[in-house]
């Protein structure tokens, strides 16, 4: 088994906490870890990304070269373009459709949903639509959405939420597994 | 043992806590700086009895270490490569004293992630001739923290250890070892090593030398290096820290055809690199960062076998290295994905909406439009983001906006301004304004206090509640040290400041404060 995920958004949008629930999930169940993140600079509401490896076998580089990503997902349309030579030609592209418009010269969104359009296996969705009637945080719709196609239970999933977010409380754990259902639902 | 999932940076500071350290003195920098901050968030240092600071700056942090290690205890200073730059000083004395049980930890950061060069700290721990480290991983830079304390403590000498940021940065799982109890307190074996008069540093210095054969033995034979046969023996490999892994990404068997030679300690284990280069009729070195490895090897008259990399550009000599780019090198055709859409643009970072920064930088950018030919000189922190608001001329290196306004404004430029913000000022701005001070210089001071570090993430600022303070202790005059709230409703009186003191022939402090709303969401999430 192996899954290279590329995580990604704009600065600030939780992309971190997703990638730090799936690892601990894969690490739970056996599975070999590295997951690499950006800090400092480069994450102050610019694009953000984090390379997500899981495998059965010894992973070697901690990030993942271009042409070998199983999954892209991301928190933003434009976003998860910007990663598209990483992706493998039978790849997964899970990203949020609602544009994140913090620049002057953002593309016409049509535009972006077009190129999305032409790539093989894409799943594009209003995860914020969601999230608002979860009450929860897009990116754990996301993190849902994405579920099916990581070969780990769900319920695995379940437990690395209850495992990170248990010192904030019960309430923030139901409704980030509340989320992840949603978004697993999604379509 | 335990296996958690760990930062290369966490499990450095895990490895430190399980290894009987008793004292982290760090500045903060990207990307060293979750190191520090997760000792000093850990429950078990505190029950330890730990100690974790954040220092004013790298160099009174290491001379922190130096104290901790002269009484006896083990000792870590955490910084950026940059950093190691500012504590150049106590880094190469260390290196003469043989000061024992001290581990200093440099974060590189290949391909400026965040950073304003490249360095390679290797270069600084060859120059010191010191023995370093140089990890392949998370589980692996977790063990040479235990290592690196007994090759520093044995063979009496400070400990290099060197981490690129994709290490620094990347988790994954690591097995803990036993703990180890905290050393006892103590006074050094030989107390005038410790007094670097010119009689006794003579003496240390050849001592230093005499320890270089050790140190290599050490590499030779501590087993972090190591050679691994290949039957095609056309091409030998040399890598370096996670660069092995770049080499391995390329071969899903787990298995390279080359005799390859991992280093992870140095100095360079010469009898594997001999054995390399008899066996072989090409050496390829494989390092991320500059080629410090590839140059020792090579010599620069070029005689004997082809050594190539980074030197010849057969790898681009910038940037971090990658499966990818050693792919290239050796002759493999890599995979390649689809092209980026054209419409895609750029999203780079920027000031956060609110931020203060901006109603500042909004300040100065309409006092400047006034001068054909004033300038301004900036800093390094969030704040350097006003370059993209037109609003800086320069960024140097922490604390260089007032020294380089003060030269400026001496020769002419009119209005010189410059531009810090609290934590840099702290870090490394107050000396240079007492230059400006002495000189009774003509600039005007501008520190940006949001109340805390705030590029790195939220550390406290070291001049934090004081600077009004210290700039009148430095010989300001109170008149001219002026403070204001960063808001947009009070723009005009900020502009009027601004003015007053640009006329004002001297040296003038202008402190606009407003919390980094980063900072702020916190602490409201914090009280929730």
């Amino acid at each position: 088994m192996k899954k290279d995920i590329i995580l990604c958004g704009v600065g600030g949008d939780g992309i971190v906490s997703v990638a730090k629930i799936i690892s601990d999930a894969a690490l739970n169940v056996g599975l070999n870890v590295k997951q690499s993140e950006i800090h400092g600079m480069s994450q102050r509401g610019g694009s953000v990304f984090s390379h997500l490896r899981l495998s059965d076998k010894p992973i070697f580089s901690d990030v993942i070269p271009e042409g070998k990503a199983d999954i892209i997902l991301s928190s933003e349309p434009m976003e998860a373009l910007r990663y598209l030579p990483f992706l493998a030609k039978e790849g997964w592209i899970i990203t949020n459709s609602a544009p994140f418009v913090n620049i002057n010269n953002y593309p016409d969104i049509e535009k972006v949903m077009a190129e999305l359009k032409k790539i093989k296996n894409c799943l594009a969705f209003d995860a914020n639509e969601i999230a608002k009637t979860v009450k929860a945080r897009s990116n754990m719709v996301l993190l849902g959405a994405a579920a099916p196609h990581l070969e780990i239970e769900f319920a695995e999933l379940e437990n690395a939420i209850r495992h990170i977010f248990g010192r904030k409380g019960e309430e923030v754990v139901n409704s980030n597994i509340a989320a992840i259902k949603a978004g697993r639902d999604a379509k | 043992m335990q296996k958690l999932l760990l930062l290369g940076d966490e499990a450095i500071a895990q490895a430190f806590i399980d290894a009987g350290g008793s004292a982290i003195n760090s500045y903060p920098g990207t990307p060293s700086t979750q190191i520090t901050e997760y000792v000093i968030k850990s429950k078990e240092a505190k029950e330890k009895g730990v100690i974790a600071n954040w220092c004013a700056n790298e160099k009174t942090a290491l001379e922190a270490s130096i104290g901790v290690a002269y009484a006896g205890k083990r000792a870590m200073t955490c910084m950026k490569h940059v950093g190691l730059n500012v504590c150049g000083d106590p880094f190469m004395n260390a290196a003469i004293i043989g000061t024992k049980g001290v581990i200093i930890v440099v974060a590189d950061d290949p391909s400026m992630f965040s950073s304003q060069d490249e360095q390679d700290s290797r270069f600084y721990g060859h120059w010191a001739m010191i023995p370093m480290l140089e990890p392949s991983s998370q589980q692996e830079a977790y063990d040479m923290v235990f290592s690196g304390y007994e090759i520093s403590e044995k063979l009496g000498t400070p400990v290099l250890l060197r981490i690129p940021t994709r290490l620094a940065h990347s988790r994954a799982g690591v097995v803990r070892k036993e703990a180890r109890q905290q050393n006892a307190l103590s006074s050094p074996s030989d107390p005038s090593s410790y007094v670097l008069l010119p009689a006794n540093a003579k003496r240390l210095y050849r001592n230093l030398i005499d320890k270089q054969a050790d140190f290599t033995k050490a590499s030779e034979e501590m087993g972090y290096n190591k050679y691994i046969d290949g039957a095609d023996k056309k091409l030998g490999i040399i890598t370096t820290g996670i660069a092995y892994n770049y080499l391995m990404e390329n071969f899903p068997t787990g298995v390279c055809p080359h005799p390859v030679v991992k280093v992870a300690q140095y100095p360079l284990p010469y009898n594997m690199i001999n054995k390399l280069y008899d066996e072989c009729d090409e050496i390829l070195v494989l390092e991320d960062g500059q080629p410090f490895v590839e140059e020792l090897v090579k010599g620069f008259l070029g005689k004997g076998k082809r050594v190539f990399g980074r030197l010849d550009e057969t790898i681009r000599r910038d940037g971090e290295l990658n499966a990818e780019k050693v792919a290239k090198a050796l002759g493999f055709k890599a995979e390649q994905g689809d092209p980026v859409p054209a419409v895609v643009t750029n999203r780079p970072p920027a000031l956060c909406q609110g931020c203060p920064h901006i109603d500042s930088y909004e300040a100065v950018n309409a006092v400047m439009a006034k001068y054909e030919h004033g300038k301004v000189f900036g800093d390094i922190g969030c704040y350097t983001l006003g370059f993209n608001m037109g609003a800086i001329d320069t960024t140097v290196c922490m604390g260089a906006s007032i020294t380089m306004a003060k030269g400026a404004s001496e020769v002419g430029v009119f209005p010189s301004l410059a531009v810090i913000g609290d934590g840099t000022f702290g870090h490394s701005g107050i000396t240079g304004l007492m230059d400006c001070v002495n000189e009774k210089a003509n600039v005007v001071v501008m520190i940006l206090d949001n109340d805390i570090t705030a590029m790195t993430g939220g550390q406290p600022s070291s001049a934090h509640c004081k600077i009004a303070e210290i700039c009148k202790g430095v010989g300001v005059e109170p008149e001219h040290i002026r403070t204001i709230v960063p808001i947009k409703k009070n723009h005009e009186e900020f502009v009027k400041i601004l003015e007053e003191e640009v006329a004002y022939n001297g040296v003038s402090v202008i402190i606009p404060r407003r919390t980094c709303l980063v900072e702020l969401k916190k602490h409201l999430n914090d009280k929730k």
